[in-house]
């Protein structure tokens, strides 16, 4: 896998993103981030990559475990934070729509 | 997927708008923000208080996935029908500040409808703050924790 992404790529999955909010407290080992999902293992190693790839993540060898600690540099390029805000509005959004429509055949 | 949501953030202003186009007549869309057990549907927050009115006020609950209990409230300063709410709105006990939303609500077709909010911040800081939030949010977690997240990403 050496597909070239974004940082805007990496951040528009939310397992991915839940991934960044947990190493943002401190820096974990993949096993350590693995725990906290339900997804299988290779599946998150898969998102770790990714977000290494795009520099979101850092590696940090200590001893024999390597641990994944948050960029805050690269974190600071997805400007303003306003993409995931977007999106955020748009899934809420797109809830009302599809509330609404159900009144809307109601009547 | 194209967004049907649109942002927009001036660098240096202490406002935000956002805009949506609904596939909802306008009278739909305006119940969805003022008909408490709608908002509940669709916000995913209990309504305490929402007086649709002018010098009314509002406040609802969220209980995130660890439990906690969260307040949101605010004062209505002017609501027209199937036009305009200006309200104000805050994230109680979180430090953070009050922000002052006007929404204006406008039929497009007969079908079709648009809103925008018109936000406006006390600070830039306090702008961004709400933005990370945003994002945070989205993602379901506890409060506190994000609020010690958006602080690290401020660095």
């Amino acid at each position: 896998m050496n597909l070239r992404r974004d940082v805007f790529q990496a951040i528009a999955d939310p397992t991915r993103r839940a991934i960044l909010v947990l190493v943002a407290t401190h820096a974990m080992t993949a096993g350590a981030i693995a725990a906290n999902f339900d997804t299988a293992r290779p599946t998150v190693s898969k998102h770790l990559a990714i977000l290494t790839e795009c520099e979101l993540l850092k590696q940090e060898q200590n001893g024999r475990e390597i641990y994944y600690h948050l960029n805050p540099q690269k974190m600071k390029e997805i400007a303003d934070f306003i993409e995931p805000f977007r999106k955020t509005w748009d899934d809420r959004f797109n809830k009302l729509e599809a509330v609404m429509k159900k009144y809307q055949t109601k009547k | 997927m194209e967004l049907k949501t649109k942002v927009h953030a001036e660098e240096g202003k202490l406002e935000l708008i956002v805009t949506r186009e609904f596939d909802l007549p306008l009278e739909l869309l305006f119940r969805a923000y003022t008909e408490p057990e709608i908002v509940e549907e669709w916000m995913g927050t209990k309504v305490l208080t929402l007086e649709n009115k002018k010098h009314g006020s509002w406040q609802f609950e969220t209980t995130d996935p660890t439990g906690n209990k969260h307040l949101f409230s605010g004062t209505i300063h002017d609501f027209v029908p199937e036009e305009k709410i200006i309200r104000t709105f805050e994230m109680e006990n979180t430090g953070f500040g009050v922000q002052l939303e006007f929404l204006e609500f406008e039929k497009l077709t007969d079908d079709t409808s648009k809103l925008r909010m018109h936000i406006l911040y006390k600070t830039l800081e306090e702008r961004a703050q709400y933005l990370k939030i945003g994002m945070a949010r989205g993602m379901g977690l506890a409060h506190n924790r994000l609020e010690k997240i958006a602080i690290k990403f401020k660095k």
